[in-house]
C-alpha cells in the first residue's frame, strides 16, 4: 500500500464534523451558511477524489499503454 | 500478505461509511470512490510486475510486438471501463453505468480490428485458390 491511508479517516471526519455544523447552523437558523459549509466540505473531499483518480488513470497509462 | 491490509481497509471504510451515510450521503460516495481508487492502484503496482514477464516472454519468443500490445491495451480498457462503471453504478446511475460499458465494449472492438485482420488475411493465404 503505496498510499498513506490517513486520508480515508480524514474524509470521514470531514463528512461528520459537516454533518454536525449543518445541524447546528440549521438549529440556530442561519440555513444559509449551512449549505454553504456543506458546499465547502464536498469541494475539499472532491479534490482530494479529483487528485487520487488523476494519479490512477496516470497509473493505468503507465502499466497497460505503454507510456504514451 | 497485502490481502489482510486490503480487507481490513475494505472493513474500516464499510464501517465509516455506515456512520456517514446517515448524515450525508454524498460523503459517503466519495469514501467509497477513494478507497476503491486505492485499493486499485495498489493492484496495479503488482500487475506491473506480471505484464513486465509477459513482454520478457513475448520478445523472447518473438511474438509481433502488435499483439502483445493490442492485448495490454484491451485489458487496460477493460479495467477502467469496469471501475467507472461500478463507481457510477454505486451512486445510483445504472443507466450510464450501462452507457460506459457500452463504450467499453466498442473501444475493444475496435482495437482488435488489426488482429483480426492479420487472422482473416492469413486464413485467406492459407486455402487453396
Amino acid at each position: 500500500m503505496p498510499y498513506h491511508l490517513d486520508s480515508v479517516f480524514q474524509i470521514a471526519g470531514i463528512g461528520i464534523i459537516v454533518a454536525m455544523i449543518h445541524t447546528v447552523l440549521k438549529q440556530m437558523g442561519k440555513e444559509d451558511f449551512a449549505h454553504w459549509v456543506t458546499l465547502f466540505g464536498f469541494g475539499v473531499v472532491l479534490f482530494m477524489v479529483a487528485m487520487l483518480i488523476q494519479d490512477l488513470f496516470q497509473t493505468i497509462k503507465n502499466v497497460f499503454l505503454f507510456r504514451t | 500478505m497485502e490481502i489482510i491490509q486490503v480487507v481490513g481497509l475494505g472493513l474500516v471504510t464499510t464501517f465509516l461509511i455506515l456512520v456517514i451515510k446517515e448524515q450525508k450521503p454524498v460523503f459517503a460516495f466519495l469514501l467509497a470512490t477513494f478507497v476503491g481508487i486505492i485499493i486499485f492502484i495498489s493492484l496495479a503496482a503488482k500487475l506491473a510486475e506480471v505484464i513486465g514477464v509477459l513482454q520478457n516472454l513475448a520478445t523472447q519468443a518473438r511474438v509481433n510486438n502488435l499483439f502483445l500490445e493490442t492485448i495490454l491495451k484491451i485489458i487496460g480498457i477493460a479495467y477502467i471501463a469496469e471501475f467507472g462503471a461500478q463507481v457510477t453504478r454505486d451512486a445510483g446511475q445504472g443507466s450510464i453505468a450501462s452507457k460506459i460499458e457500452l463504450a467499453g465494449k466498442v473501444l475493444i472492438m475496435v482495437m482488435a480490428i488489426p488482429i483480426i485482420t492479420v487472422i482473416i488475411e492469413t486464413i485467406v493465404q492459407i486455402l487453396p485458390a
